[in-house]
């Protein structure tokens, strides 16, 4: 009933967003409004808190986030399709390993980075194997992998850690463009965002992906490859997860088993605040962006305000949940205003 | 059709949406404000409810309630052209053990009126650590003293940190010399193999046959620390006899077995000695319920917390480890004496640490605490770690 009201009664803003020249669509959309979000708390943090607007703070910012950065892109395809990646911290810590072994045993530099994300994306394979072929579920299966990846790594080096690695390498992870502040290492996320916002929006694989979130069963028999489609989403998670675990080993010099334990939560939660479901069929590359650098801005912002870890967690929390319970309270809230049909 | 006029709806309420959704985050804005402006005794709160009552909490979090602005305006103001504005950040918050060395520092730093502040991840990660050496740097401190969660992973940072002109103290867990201006080391290996000699020798009257339960059979630490007790033994203590070593790999269990063993091996064994806080506590234990308790003496490294009620019933007269409280006060004493220019790290450098009295730079730029510290049934209550 309402879509042949939407349709009659001429007005525009009631039809839907596919009928819309491609700008208002993104005027409108959930993305513009983190956008929106983004930029107020960039701005609230410029003004209140002390040393905030500075190169220096973005430098930091955006070395901190380049690794959720990265792994935040193929994660929103794995979570476009309803299935999840809980594997790619542990991703990050095997290659970090990995990486470090490699170039202790001598092996070229570009060699050791191609192995790694080689190493990578056989992870991934791992995953989508059990996940497409099996047909288990993801989060079952990445839980396993979560544990399975960090016991390799973890087993790999022990307890100690690689660190002998020339110190312009070091240097060069953190190199910033000029006197920016922009790292140089964003060069290589922004490729990556072109590539797979491109991937993600302009192609007929990255729609199908959306068509698999929606309706798995629809999406078959519309010639949607659905296993293959989720097997390739989880190849492209672990090869940049192992990618941003050589980042992490060459910006800290410290190849570690238990590098970045726990990030995964870190950047699901990101995914989860730039607006895509964790149901599957919504979402897109700009929105986990935002999500990322959205969380990035305010941790910054709050740890130079002297607020402390745990009150920061809380403040990402509860953030997270309020960004997930939104679309439910507006849902109610037109319920309410519902009650009263327009007249058409 | 219906999944078309599902996402036809949910187009549609972007609109609502959007409303609703900048309201979600200007309320998360005023939590976070909240939580900004809490921070202060919301630290002290934490380190105040484990250490006990330390009546100038209340004090100490009120002048802290706004950290990021005091901490260029306080520093000229209390220290003359001297920055003492001194961060501790240990390796993760919440952890009693650093709750008690950063008392020790905010105690040294109230003494020479400095800003003490205590910043740290939740998580002992060191990419974390670094996040918040970088927010230090910027935020221009006087003095980082931190307790280092990786020996590399953190250097650059603290590098950049120190290239702005703090100095950079590390305590408890050391990173590489390059990366820091002092080291504040607890104890030497010879220091605490002495010390534990010295106990179990008092206590068996310095005759008769004694055992070691260490950890693991490789554990770098436990190893040098044995051989310095038994060149001690040989040297001091002729008529007192090493009867052997066994290992509980660090587990609570197995050094529990062990002691058993050992009690049954050598009846007339008269002393233990066990390196490592899980051994001493697994033995402990285990002689806190045998026949052997008071009659079998008992030394060691262990924790106040784990020991107290065994040095209460009486299983254990003493053992050692050092003073974190202490630990963390020389290392406020040796960030100022650095802040100062009285010391550079250079060895021979030396400078006074207020009740502790002075102190000689070593090599590595290291300053060591001193004696390991004794812990008895006279003074275990006023610990909490």
């Amino acid at each position: 009933m309402t879509t042949l009201r939407a349709r009659t009664s001429g007005d525009d803003s009631l039809l839907p967003s596919y009928g819309r020249p491609g700008w208002r669509r993104l005027a409108t959309s959930s993305e513009a409004v983190m956008v929106a979000v983004l930029l107020a708390v960039v701005v609230v943090a410029a003004l209140a808190v002390p040393h905030f607007a500075s190169t220096t703070t973005l430098g930091f910012l955006l070395l901190d986030a380049t690794p959720v950065l990265m792994i935040a892109l193929p994660l929103t395809l794995v979570i476009i399709t309803g299935e999840i990646d809980l594997s790619i911290a542990s991703v990050i810590g095997l290659g970090s390993v990995l990486f470090g072994i490699l170039i202790r045993a001598g092996v070229p530099l570009a060699l050791a980075i191609a192995v790694c994300v080689l190493a990578g994306v056989l992870a991934g394979a791992f995953n989508g194997f059990f996940v497409a072929v099996v047909g288990l579920p993801s989060l079952a299966v990445t839980i396993g992998t979560l544990a399975l990846f960090r016991g390799l790594a973890v087993g790999l080096l022990g307890t100690t850690a690689i660190t002998s690695f020339p110190a312009e390498w070091q240097r060069a992870a953190q190199q910033m463009l000029g006197s920016t502040g922009i790292p140089a290492v964003i060069l290589l996320v922004v490729v990556l965002v072109g590539v797979f916002a491109v991937l993600l929006h302009f192609t007929g694989f990255g729609r199908g992906l959306y068509a698999i979130g929606l309706n798995k069963e629809a999406a078959a028999f519309s010639g949607v490859r659905v296993n293959w489609s989720k097997f390739v989403t989880f190849l492209m998670t672990g090869a940049v997860s192992a990618m941003a675990g050589v980042f992490w080993t060459l910006r800290y010099a410290s190849a570690r088993g238990d590098n970045a334990t726990g990030l995964e939560l870190a950047i699901i939660a990101a995914v989860l605040l730039g607006g895509v479901s964790i149901f599957g069929g919504k979402g897109s590359i700009a929105g986990a962006v935002t999500g990322v650098l959205l969380i990035s801005v305010l941790q910054s912002a709050l740890r130079l305000d002297g607020v402390n870890s745990d009150a920061i967690s809380v403040v990402t929390g509860t953030l997270l949940i309020l960004s997930v319970l939104a679309p439910s309270v507006a849902r109610w809230m037109r319920s309410k205003r519902r009650v009263p049909p327009a007249p058409a | 059709m219906f999944s078309r006029s599902t996402s036809r709806l949910t187009s549609r309420r972007f609109g609502r949406l959007l409303s609703v959704s900048a309201t979600a985050v200007a309320l998360s804005l005023v939590v976070a404000a909240c939580g900004s402006s809490g921070s202060g005794s919301e630290s002290s709160a934490t380190s105040e409810s484990s250490a006990g009552s330390e009546s100038s909490a209340p004090a100490d979090s009120s002048s802290q309630s706004a950290p990021a602005e005091s901490s260029s305006g306080e520093s000229s103001a209390a220290g003359g052209d001297h920055n003492y504005a001194i961060t501790f950040l240990p390796k993760n918050l919440g952890n009693p053990y650093f709750d008690t060395s950063d008392k020790g520092g905010e105690k040294a730093i109230g003494e020479f009126g400095g800003t003490y502040k205590e910043v740290g991840p939740s998580e002992a990660t060191a990419d974390a650590q670094v996040s918040y050496i970088n927010t230090l740097t910027q935020q221009g401190v006087g003095a980082i003293v931190i307790s280092a969660n990786d020996p590399n992973a953190i250097c650059s940072a603290l590098n950049q940190a120190r290239d702005a002109g703090i100095k950079v103290v590390t305590f408890d867990s050391d990173t590489d010399p390059s990366c820091r201006d002092a080291f504040v080391n607890q104890a030497t290996a010879e220091g605490i193999a002495k010390a534990q000699v010295d106990l179990i020798t008092k206590a068996i009257g310095d005759t008769g046959d004694i055992a070691i339960l260490s950890a693991s059979a490789n554990a770098t630490n436990q190893n040098a620390w044995i051989d310095l007790m038994k060149k001690e033994l040989a040297a001091n203590h002729p008529n007192v006899k090493l009867v052997d070593t066994v290992y509980g790999n660090d587990d609570d269990q197995t050094s529990f077995d062990k002691t058993a063993a050992l009690l049954q091996t050598y009846p007339n064994l008269k002393g233990i000695i066990s390196p490592t806080t899980v051994g001493i506590a697994a033995a402990a234990r285990y002689l806190s319920t045998s026949q052997f308790k008071g009659k079998v003496a008992l030394t060691g490294l262990g924790t106040p917390n784990q020991m107290r009620q065994y040095v209460k019933d009486g299983t254990v007269t003493s053992f050692a480890l050092w003073n974190p409280g202490d630990l963390g006060y020389l290392a406020a004493y040796t960030a100022k004496a650095l802040i100062d220019g009285t010391i550079t790290g250079a060895s021979g450098d030396k400078f006074t640490a207020g009740d502790l009295g002075d102190y000689t730079v070593g090599d590595n730029a290291t300053v060591l605490l001193g004696d390991p510290f004794v812990f008895d049934s006279g003074n275990i209550d006023q610990f909490n770690f």
